[in-house]
């Protein structure tokens, strides 16, 4: 078949963009200086090596304040969304335990937000997990009836890496500010890729990816509001960098990178969202046609532009990503994606376990072509239907 | 900035070729190291290649490497992440081994820079429950070479653990974890000529850590988040350069020594730790009269960079805490700088600050004619 001669040529097509993006060409070009001739230590006060470096962090650092309405100090940054996540959720929890020890998130979050409540369970705090619908939000009354007086925290994940959903962030945030209690997202998937205002929305803490937005991998950021102050304990110290909320060297190059991604992702937002969204749902109707009884799990109402999560009953998830040997998908999320069991995050939505297994999560991207998708569709079809006519014999057999 | 003399490589080295290319072609990967397809094994591969070559720097298995976002952060996770009731820990360490934990004991060194072992021993004698002991491989700020096989064996006597800072010792002298019998061992990427955002910390088989970040199953469960394959990929290949060119860095004290010379042709400047054995590239010296933020000062208008002590605490006008504990008392430290040079200085550099070093202290030393009137 052409369209499998064609991609064994050219290696697999990329669509696994929630796992990670390509970095931009015009990022690394942004960054490659700072690895070469302008390599100082961003923390030498006493030489222009030094200033350089300081010079090009702190502009990298309003780039990223403006694309979230935010003000360049009240950017910190990380070695990525990881520590972002847990910076907030432990720094915030540790720092005014005196005023409270409840917690409250959602069942579908990341796993490294999750360790970091389990963590805090183990050090004495209450931690409600939040329901979600069988369209992956969560509701937002549930939420008001959760917070109680020694409520701290509402910690919940902006845009979702699974199935793209997208929370009523502005919703929470009034809520949040209503009753007094601190509002976390994890953005790694949604900055970038969704309009997003720490003002408007009233976000204290929100956490920022620099591979998830075609920026180098090992950076990330946390929004950390400045008024009214939201204080936190480091999660390490050392020589007091970034205002003492996180200690360590500045990686220059690193931070330029996640300032040009912010900057890119701004300028492009609204006309990249659009594109890829023709090419989701023209995946969507290539699938349809082929594979009638196709479902697509989460809301489509809002979700993110890039990302689709399709379960094709009677087959196994796993199965298709290793037989798609010219296509790069994945079954969930990166991190647990050498764990066989099913994602937890699409049984919290109430899929059964076979359903869960069969489903397959694809990410389009900024450098997704629309021919990539059409020879994509023609791909999954033509596995799918393999592996169902397999299943379809084998279970026949088992029956006689 | 080609006419800049750079002599702070102890703040940051530049960074070696090999890693500038091992970087960029890294970057050009797309695929998270986790991921099962084709793009993630490709990812895997670099990370694990760099795991092989950081693994040969310091003489260890490859599985004994955790990758993390940099020495201070190898550093908080083994004096944080260690399961043990009690730490000692050096009074010369870096800020990120003296600030990562709040409760510790400081174990004080000698007027030549070294870690008092006798003190050690009392300490350990006095201590109750599990102990572990921090002691750096060489100090950032003199260069002292710590005799870390030394308080090993002390600390084994008494049945503590040992974590050694290895940061600015990696990549200058050889390192082998078997020989120093340490139990963990932090090294930095940047110190040693690769990218900035990334380090590591060595952990012998057995020893058990509490993951300080948490979250996906990356690094044995010790360090989650997504590996930073492209600063990987450059730690690995500037571990390699700085391995096999360890001959020449050790050449360096040469250059080195000649600045010494230079110097004391103006003043009697006194070098602190200079009988004890040093790092062949740094040398922390005082200008007898003239404040550090004088000289720095008058050092960049020249063109040329070094700085007072450590570059984390360089907006600080404070004395080093290094020198404090060697019994310096404050105005001396405060007119002492470092220099540090790095794998690509040239002589001409050393001639460089010797000549500019000159001329600051005709201008404002001691010995200087307005010294005399004032």
């Amino acid at each position: 078949m052409s369209a499998l001669s064609q991609t064994a040529a050219k290696g697999p097509i990329y669509l696994d963009n929630q796992a990670t993006t390509p970095t931009d060409p015009r990022i690394v070009d942004a960054m490659l200086p700072y690895f070469t001739e302008k390599f100082g230590n961003p923390h030498s006060g006493g030489h222009s090596f030094g200033w350089e470096a300081a010079d090009a962090i702190e502009a990298a650092r309003q780039k990223v304040a403006t694309l979230i309405g935010a003000e360049a100090r009240e950017i910190v940054f990380t070695s990525g969304a990881t520590e972002s996540n847990n910076l907030a959720i432990k720094g915030l929890a540790r720092f005014n335990k005196s005023r409270g020890d409840h917690l409250i998130t959602t069942k579908i979050e990341h796993k490294c937000v999750l360790e970091s409540f389990h963590r805090l369970e183990h050090e004495g705090f209450r931690v409600t997990y939040m329901d979600v619908s069988p369209d992956g939000l969560i509701d937002l009354q549930d939420l008001s009836a959760a917070i109680e007086d020694k409520t701290l925290l509402v910690s919940v994940i902006g845009v979702h890496n699974e199935v793209g959903v997208i929370q009523p962030l502005s919703e929470i945030g009034e809520i949040c500010r209503a009753r007094g209690v601190y509002f976390h997202t994890d953005c790694a998937q949604a900055t970038g890729k969704i309009e997003l205002n720490v003002e408007t929305m009233k976000i204290d803490l929100l956490s920022i990816s620099g591979h998830k937005m075609y920026g180098p991998m090992g950076i990330g950021a946390l929004y950390v509001r400045r008024r009214p102050r939201v204080r936190l304990e480091p999660l390490f110290d050392g020589g007091g960098q970034e205002r003492g909320f996180r200690a360590g060297t500045l990686p220059t190059p690193l931070c330029v990178g996640l300032g040009e991604a912010a900057e890119l992702a701004r300028i492009g937002l609204a006309e990249e969202a659009g594109r890829i969204e023709a090419q989701r749902n023209m995946m969507i109707e290539l699938l349809r046609s082929q594979l009638p009884d196709v479902h697509i799990n989460g809301t489509m109402d809002a979700r993110v532009a890039g990302n689709l999560n399709l379960m094709f009953p009677g087959i196994s998830g796993d199965d298709l990503v290793s037989c798609l040997k010219g296509l790069a998908i994945s079954t969930g999320s990166a991190c647990t994606s050498a764990t066989v069991e099913p994602s937890y995050v699409l049984k919290a939505m109430g899929l059964n376990e076979a359903d869960a297994g069969a489903s397959v999560r694809v990410g389009i991207g900024r450098f997704t072509t629309d021919d990539e998708v059409r020879t994509a569709c023609e791909l999954i079809v033509n596995e799918v239907l393999k592996l169902q006519n397999t299943a379809g014999r084998s279970s026949s057999v088992s029956a006689a | 900035m080609n006419d800049t003399v750079y002599l702070d490589h102890n703040a940051t080295t530049t960074p070696r070729p090999a890693a500038i290319a091992a970087v960029s072609s890294a970057l050009s990967l797309t695929g998270n190291a986790s991921s099962v397809h084709r793009n993630g094994r490709l990812a895997r591969r670099a990370v694990e290649d760099a795991r092989d070559q950081v693994a040969a720097l310091v003489g260890v298995d490859a599985n004994d490497v955790l990758f993390t976002g940099g020495g201070t952060e190898a550093n908080n996770l083994a004096l944080n992440g260690a399961l043990v009731n009690q730490r000692l820990i050096s009074a010369i360490e870096h800020p990120s081994g003296l600030q990562a934990t709040e409760t510790f004991k400081s174990v004080g060194v000698n007027a030549n820079g070294q870690v008092d072992l006798a003190e050690l021993d009392q300490l350990l004698n006095q201590s109750e429950g599990s102990v572990l002991v921090s002691v750096m491989l060489a100090n950032n700020e003199t260069g002292v070479i710590q005799p870390v096989a030394d308080v090993t064996n002390v600390a084994k006597s008494h049945g503590a653990l040992v974590h050694c800072d290895a940061i600015q010792g990696a990549g200058k002298i050889p390192v082998n974890m078997a020989e120093l019998g340490v139990d963990l061992l932090s090294l930095s990427a940047h110190k040693l000529g690769g990218p900035q955002g990334v380090g590591a910390l060595i952990v012998k088989p057995g020893i058990d850590l509490q993951a300080q970040l948490r979250g996906g199953g990356q690094e044995q469960r010790k360090r989650a988040g997504t590996e930073n394959v492209a600063g990987i990929a450059g730690f690995g290949a500037a571990a390699t350069a700085a391995r096999v060119e360890l001959d020449a860095m050790a050449g360096i004290s040469d250059m080195r020594n000649r600045l010494i010379d230079g110097v004391r042709k103006f003043a009697s400047t006194r070098i602190y730790g200079e009988t004890s054995p040093r790092l062949p590239n740094t040398v922390c010296l005082s200008m007898p009269g003239v404040s550090a933020e004088t000289q720095l000062m008058a050092f960049d208008l020249a063109g040329v960079c070094v700085s007072a002590g450590s570059a984390c605490s360089s907006g600080k006008v404070e004395p080093s805490h290094v020198l404090a504990a060697m019994g310096v008392d404050d105005d001396e430290a405060l007119s002492a700088i470092r220099v540090s040079l790095g794998w690509n200085s040239v002589a001409s550099d050393v001639e460089r600050f010797v000549e500019v070093w000159g001329s600051i202290f005709a201008k404002a030393g001691a010995g200087s004619n307005r010294a005399l009137v004032g």
